[in-house]
This record gives C-alpha cells, structure tokens and sequence, in this order.
C-alpha cells in the first residue's frame, strides 16, 4: 500500500535507507610503451588491496550487519551494490566475502541494487554497451544471491533526465541520484521524486548532509559536532519526521573502516544505531526498494545536466576535467565496434576492464598539487603517470585489434603514432 | 639590513645556475629595499653593460664601486680574481695561463704600479694564486680587505670559493655569516670528491652561523656528509626572473617543421646526465622516428659524449650547439617540444623553470631538488632510461598529455618567485643576527 500525498503529512514516520557500494577495481600495472605481454592487471597488487580491505573493513562490517540484522528481528534492513569487477576479484581473493553477502542475502533483509558490472561511464559513449553491462551485472547478482534488483544506481551516481528515462525503459522501478542542491533548491531530500516526463521510476535521493557527516565528518575532531554517537545521529534523524519520511544515507561500504579506521569508533556508532533509531516508535529501516514502493514522488527531479556525488562540484570533472581525460575516454569507446567484430572474448573482457571509471580518475589534475582524497586511492605518482600507462595499454589492444581484424578488409583504425 | 654578499657574474656575463640564482635573488632582495653590496671576482667591462655606472674608479688599495639601474639598493665591488663558477682544479691552471697573456696584451707598458681602471691594484701585475686554492685565499683577502671598509649586518657568501672570503670577512667585522650551498662536492664529483674541495667546504658550513641550502635533497647532503646538525641548515629554494619575458612572439620555425625536438640544456658533465639522454634518446628512436634531440651547452663531456652519440648510431639524430646565451636561450627552448633534465644529482635546477616558463613540458630527474618543488611535470630516476624514454614517447605522441602538462607547469612556474626566496633569506639573516647577539 502506497501512502499518498494526503496521508504523508500526517505520518510523522523517519524511514531509514541505507545503501553501501562495494567496489574495486582491477588496477593496471606498470605498462611501458615497450612493453608486449596482454597482461595488463596487477594480479600482485589488486590481490593484496582487495585482501587489505577485506580484512580491515568488508568482512568486519559484514560480520557486524549479520549481527544487527539478527538481533532486530528483521526491522534492520540494508542495501548494498557490488560491482561485477569487485565480485570477481572476491572469487579470486577473497571467496568467502561472497559466502558472507550470500549469508546476508539469505536473510531476506538485505536488497542488492544493480548498476554497470564494469563500473563504467559507459552511459555518455554508449548506450547499446551500457544495456549490455547492466544485463551482465544483474545476471551475476541472480547467480550469486538470487534476487532481482528493481533499483538502479549508475556508476558514481552519474544521472541526468536521459539516464532516468533509459534505465525506466530497462524495467528498473526506481534509480538513486545525488540530491545535489541547484537542483532541489529548497526542496528536501527526505521524499521520493521522479523525473521529469516519466511515471515509471521513483528517484531516491541521497541525504549528502547526513549521509557525510558519517562517511566524512565522522572522525575530524574539529568538527563541531565530534564526536558522532549514535544517540545524536538518531535525534537528527527523528528532525526529519513531520518533514519528509525518507533519510537516505549512501556511502562507500569502505566508510566502515577504512576511510573511517576502527579506532575511530565507527563499528561502535553503527553497532548502536539501529537500537537508537528504532527506539523511536514512528521510525523503521527500508531498503531502497521498499521506499521506492512504500512512498508516493512528492515531485519532479529535472537534472537536464549531468551530476554526480563526488566532490564538492557534483559533476563529472573528477573524471573528465581535463584533456588527458576525455582523450582517453574518447578513444577507448571509439574501439567499440572493432571489438564487436572481432568477436574475441578475452579482448572484450580486457577492453571492458579499462571502462572502469578508476582509470580516468587517476588522470584527475583538479587539485593534484594539494594532496587529497584523490590522492589517497591513487596507486600512482601522478596523473600524467596514469595517463601515459593507459594509453600504453589501449595502444597494446589498439595492435592485438588490428591483427583481429587483418584480413577481413576492415578499415583500419587510423591513430598516429 | 646591510648584507655584504659574496656572489657571482651579473648580466651578461652569467655562465649557469649560480650565476642566475645570484642575481635573481640580489635583484629581488634590492626590491624589497635591503642593502647589498655586491662583491664579485671578475672585473667588469662596461662597454658591455650600458646600464652599468662606475660609481668610483679604484683606489690604490680599493675596487671598484658599480652601480645597475635596475638594483636600487645595491652596489657591485669587482675584485680581481680568476675563479670561476665549477671550476675544478685542473682547468684553473688554463685560467691562470690565459689570464697572464691577457695582462701580456692590455698593456705591459701600463703595467707596473699606475693601477689600472679595470681591475683592483695588487692584481695589476698578475699576482694571482699559482693554484686554485691559493686563488681562493688571495681572493678572500682582497674581499676582507673591501669588508674593512664596509658597514654591514650579515656576510653571505654563495659556494665553496666564497666561504673562506666570507669567513674572514665576518671574523675580521664579528658579523653573523650565512652560507649559500648551492652545490656540493659529492653533486660535482659523484664519490671521487676532492679532499681539499670538501674540507674547504666543511669549514665554511662549521664557521657559518647559519647555512642555506637549495633543496631538501642539498640539505641532506649537508648534513649526514659533513656532520652538520639538522636545525642549522634552512631551505630556501630558487626561482626564477620573470621580468623582461617578452610575450609570446611570432613563431615561424614551427609551421611545416614535422619533427620533435627533444631538448637537454645545462652543462654537458657528469653530473648532468648526458649519457642516459643519449640512451633515452635511443630507445626512443626505436620506437618514433621523426624527433631529433638537441644538447645544448658545452662542458668537460662534450667530445665524449658527441662520440657517444656516433657510437650509439644515433649521431645523425643528436645536435649539439654548444654553449648559448641571451637570445639564443630564449630560442631554442621556443623551438622545443620538450626538455629533459637527467642530472645525476641536482642540488635545485633552474633550467626546468626557465622550460616551464617558455611553455615547454618537462621530464626531470628525481634526484633533483627542483623536484620538490614541481609537480606538473614528470619524473624519473635518472638511470632508468627506459622510463625515461617511456614517458619521451607519451609527451611526443599525445598530444592531450603535452597540453596538460604544458598549461599547468607553466602556471604553476608563475608561483615561483625571487621575491618569496628573498624573504626567506631575510628570515635566515635575521635569525643568525639573533643568534650572534645572544649565544645560546
């Protein structure tokens, strides 16, 4: 049953929507220009990442999700999304964090979204690849825990008006979107909206206030609300009721200790939180699926302009704000026919893993003489580094794609150099 | 403030690195008002300089006293003497020789006794030091002897030639002394250091009250190699000038012209790298052929090193233009698509600067100081040529790639200012004053 405009006003109801992202992605290794072999990924390295954080945070925040969802009798519900690249490296290095999301699965409480198995910008280059990367994804989360994702979150939350309508026609009832301000105004986050023209697909948007003062703000001591409890949070949260009815909280599952280390009290906080919440009569969790169902749009989110939720510019200049950039982006989707043709699996699977967005995050130049949170994650010295190795890897695919296609009288593919 | 500088050439006689950092940072200090006497060894030449007054003609006993227009507050005292920036000892004995048959010319008839306008008295009958050392101790006399008659708060004197002049003068006028380490022996000389050069270098960095070095890099060397304490060595680091730059001026040579031009500028020495450019270069041209590569500079490695290239096979490729200048500086980095710098061991490197603002991209070594400072360009282990010639490739061929790094190194170049570095001197000196009137 749908609560309808007229009933919301008077439900003073806080419902809690927790979604986390889980992904990884296959990093490149040193690859000169003189360099031959068809192993691009750094097996070495993305092994030891992916154990690292699975150690210090995925299998810890697993275990701990377990827990609450047991103790509260099925009133603690999550979300999570799990790109295809990270699920694969966990069947390589890590298989029994698929055991333990297929243990969360079998809850009945926990709802896995879909998005591009690649992690991938493909939306903006192609949309006949992006169809084909979320086909493959949600393939994999029916193999693996059984379930049909009726959400969709693109990668980064890349969303516009176009996004909307293409992922509605895909059959998905519902997208997650940035509730980035310019488009909001002083509209809240705390309703379901929809896009503009399209009655199909409810729009969730994330709560960036509340949502970072968890996943950013949780641990700097000179934030004036530091130190976070759980009991503050659920006061904020319960701020809410009589003023919209969803808090959407969405963050990067790596929040759970490692951008927020264990030192930092972070299990604490969230081990406490649902009693806290809950203790509230009017308050409940839902996955994001549940609120989509649950909660009638108030109104329409026109996002002509593409937004995102990263940085403070909510745009797409993390990953294509400069000329390395958009060059690399640009002529790696021009190859897409070619690697159609060729019709060669392993080439195919090599040219999706540098769709993933990482790569073209690395070549980001915005602030790279000050040292921040692009450069934390970046397995490079510098941007241009990052450039020159993805360049020099697409040059390799560029030669194995001419020998593909010598002798078939295809053209051939003009790049100089 | 009063600072009684021990420096080098100014313009336009400035012959590498020391030379421009002196007189950027002079230049700069003049700006913000301090007073700088300028001591130099090499008599000037006016009819070179226009805008150069001889402000008094040497005394007997006395030097010269000069002033340039564009530095208020300082006034230039040249000295006599025959040492010249990186000299080693072998080559001070041809100074020596070429100075006496330029004496020989001028005037052996004016010679003895009358004191010649251009260069101080003693010297007029070429009475220079028969070695490099003993050059140094009769230059640090001359320069006491001018600081008898000074009044100054703080001696600075920049590299190793300097220090002994710089220690008297500060003994001899109990004044704090700051030394200026734009080099050191082990950057010169790899290990093969000459004892005497180290041991003068010790001493000036143990006399001194307070040391600046170029780099963090430099720093280091200071102190785990001649037992310096940490806390008595300040970084300031160089820059570069921007007046005078004209802006972007009519480029023919680049239309129609198809190929790369690779650019290695600075002295061709050891300490340079010239070898590993070559071998860069050679890898490079196994994958691209339409580069040529430019070594510009002369250096006690040139005819090894033009050997070297006709060895690799890669002769027809290199061009060697010798030592340049002026103009000619400002041209062959405007025809330059990029500029490495393979030094095995640069205490800074201005060079980069000068290529960055010349919008030219940059590749330069990691063992270099100037690499602390930039990140817009990039970097490499000088021996690993590979890389090195990886990431020559990446520039010529992607286009993208060059424009970034173009655009950014030469915005962020425009950060780099003498004046910033001056101030820090500044601080430096005010700190050794402090230290000198209250002994800890």
């Amino acid at each position: 049953m749908r609560l309808t405009a007229g009933e919301d006003t008077k439900h003073k109801m806080a419902s809690v929507c927790f979604y986390f992202q889980v992904h990884q992605p296959h990093r490149l290794r040193r690859y000169s220009v003189f360099d031959t072999e068809r192993d691009y990924f750094d097996g070495f390295r993305n092994r030891q990442i992916c154990r690292k954080v699975v150690d210090k945070c995925y299998l810890p925040a697993n275990r701990l999700m377990l827990d609450l969802i047991r103790r509260n009798d099925g009133r603690f519900r999550i979300a999570y999304s799990l790109t295809g690249v990270v699920l694969e490296q966990f069947e390589d290095f890590a298989p029994e964090m698929i055991r333990s999301f297929q243990e969360l699965a079998a809850t009945g409480c926990v709802e896995f979204l879909a998005e591009t198995y690649y992690h991938s910008l493909s939306f903006l280059y192609s949309r006949r690849e992006f169809a084909e990367q979320v086909r493959m994804h949600t393939a994999k989360i029916r193999e693996l825990f059984g379930q049909e994702p009726v959400v969709f979150r693109n990668t980064e939350l890349v969303y516009n008006n176009d996004v909307a309508h293409f992922v509605a026609q895909l059959g998905f009832k519902a997208i997650i979107a940035e509730g980035a301000d310019h488009i909001l105004g002083y509209r809240s986050p705390a309703f379901v909206y929809k896009p503009p023209g399209c009655d199909d697909l409810s729009v969730l948007l994330k709560n960036y206030r509340l949502s970072d003062d968890i996943a950013f703000r949780f641990s700097n001591q000179s934030w004036p609300e530091w130190p976070l409890t759980a009991d503050k949070f659920a006061r904020w949260v319960n701020q809410v009721n009589g003023n919209g009815y969803l808090v959407n909280l969405f963050m990067d599952y790596e929040t759970l200790g490692e951008h927020q280390w264990a030192d930092t009290g972070i299990f604490e906080f969230c081990r406490h939180l649902p009693e806290e919440i809950l203790k509230h009569p009017d308050n409940n969790f839902m996955t994001p699926g549940e609120a989509a169902a649950a909660y009638a749009p108030v109104g329409v989110f026109d996002a002509p302009h593409v937004i995102s939720w990263a940085d403070t510019e909510r745009d797409l200049s993390a990953w294509l704000g400069n000329a390395m950039q958009s060059d690399a982006l640009h002529e790696l989707y021009r190859l897409e026919p070619e690697i159609e043709a060729a019709g060669d699996t392993d080439l195919s699977d090599d040219w999706r893993k540098l769709q993933t967005s990482d790569h073209f995050y690395y070549m980001c130049t915005k602030w790279f003489a000050d040292g921040d949170v692009h450069k934390y994650f970046n397995p490079y010295e510098s941007p241009y580094d990052s450039y020159i190795n993805f360049m020099n890897v697409l040059d390799n695919i560029r030669g194995r794609l001419r020998m593909a296609t010598r002798g078939t009288g295809r053209s051939v593919l003009g790049r100089a150099g | 403030m009063k600072v009684f500088m021990l420096g080098w050439e100014f313009p336009p006689f400035i012959s590498g690195g020391l030379g421009t950092a002196c007189y950027g940072l002079t230049k700069a200090m003049s700006r913000l008002g301090t007073d700088v006497l300028f001591v130099l060894p090499r008599p000037v030449r006016s009819e070179f300089s226009t805008h150069v007054k001889l402000v008094a003609p040497s005394q007997s006993g006395g030097s010269p006293l000069y002033r340039i227009d564009e530095f208020e507050h300082v006034r230039f005292r040249s000295v006599d003497a025959i040492i010249i920036p990186y000299q080693a000892p072998v080559s001070y004995a041809q100074q020596y020789r070429r100075r006496q048959r330029q004496l020989a010319r001028i005037g052996a008839t004016e010679a003895g006794g009358q004191g010649g306008q251009a260069s101080g008295g003693p010297a007029q009958q070429g009475h220079y030091g028969s070695d490099l050392f003993a050059e140094v101790e009769r230059y640090a006399r001359l320069a006491s002897a001018i600081a008898q008659q000074e009044d100054f708060d703080v001696v600075h004197a920049h590299d190793w030639m300097t220090y002994p002049a710089g220690m008297a003068a500060a003994a001899l006028r109990a004044k704090p002394l700051v030394i200026h380490v734009h080099s050191t022996e082990f950057d010169r000389s790899g290990e093969h250091v000459n004892q005497r050069i180290y041991d003068l270098e010790r001493q000036g960095m143990h006399a001194a009250t307070r040391i600046i070095a170029v780099s963090h890099l430099t720093r280091k060397i200071i102190t785990s190699r001649y037992g310096i304490a940490e806390d008595k060595v300040d970084v300031v680091y160089n820059a570069i000038d921007f007046d005078g730059r004209k802006l972007e001026e009519h480029l023919p040579a680049a239309i129609g012209r198809d190929e790369k031009i690779v650019l290695f500028l600075g002295r061709i020495t050891m300490q340079k790298g010239p070898e590993y450019f070559l071998a860069a270069a050679k890898r490079v041209l196994e994958v691209i052929d339409n580069v040529r590569f430019l070594m510009a500079g002369s250096g006690d490695m040139i005819r090894r090193t033009i050997e070297l290239a006709a060895e690799m096979g890669i002769g027809h490729k290199v061009l060697f233009t010798g030592f340049l200048r002026g103009e000619d500086v400002d041209r062959v980095f405007r025809m330059a698509d990029l500029y490495v710098m393979p030094s095995v061991s640069e205490p800074f490197g201005i060079a980069p600067l000068e290529a960055l603002s010349h919008d030219v991209p940059v590749i330069i070594s990691k063992q270099s100081g100037v690499a602390e400072v930039l990140t817009h360009v990039l970097k490499v282990d000088f021996w690993d040529i590979n890389e090195m010639a990886n990431k020559i490739i990446a520039v010529l061929r992607h286009p993208p790639l060059h424009s970034a790094l173009r655009e950014h190194g030469s915005f962020e170049v425009r950060k780099r200012s003498w004046a910033d570095s001056a101030n820090c001197c500044l601080d430096v000196y005010r700190r050794a004053m402090d230290l000198v009137a209250s002994p800890a």
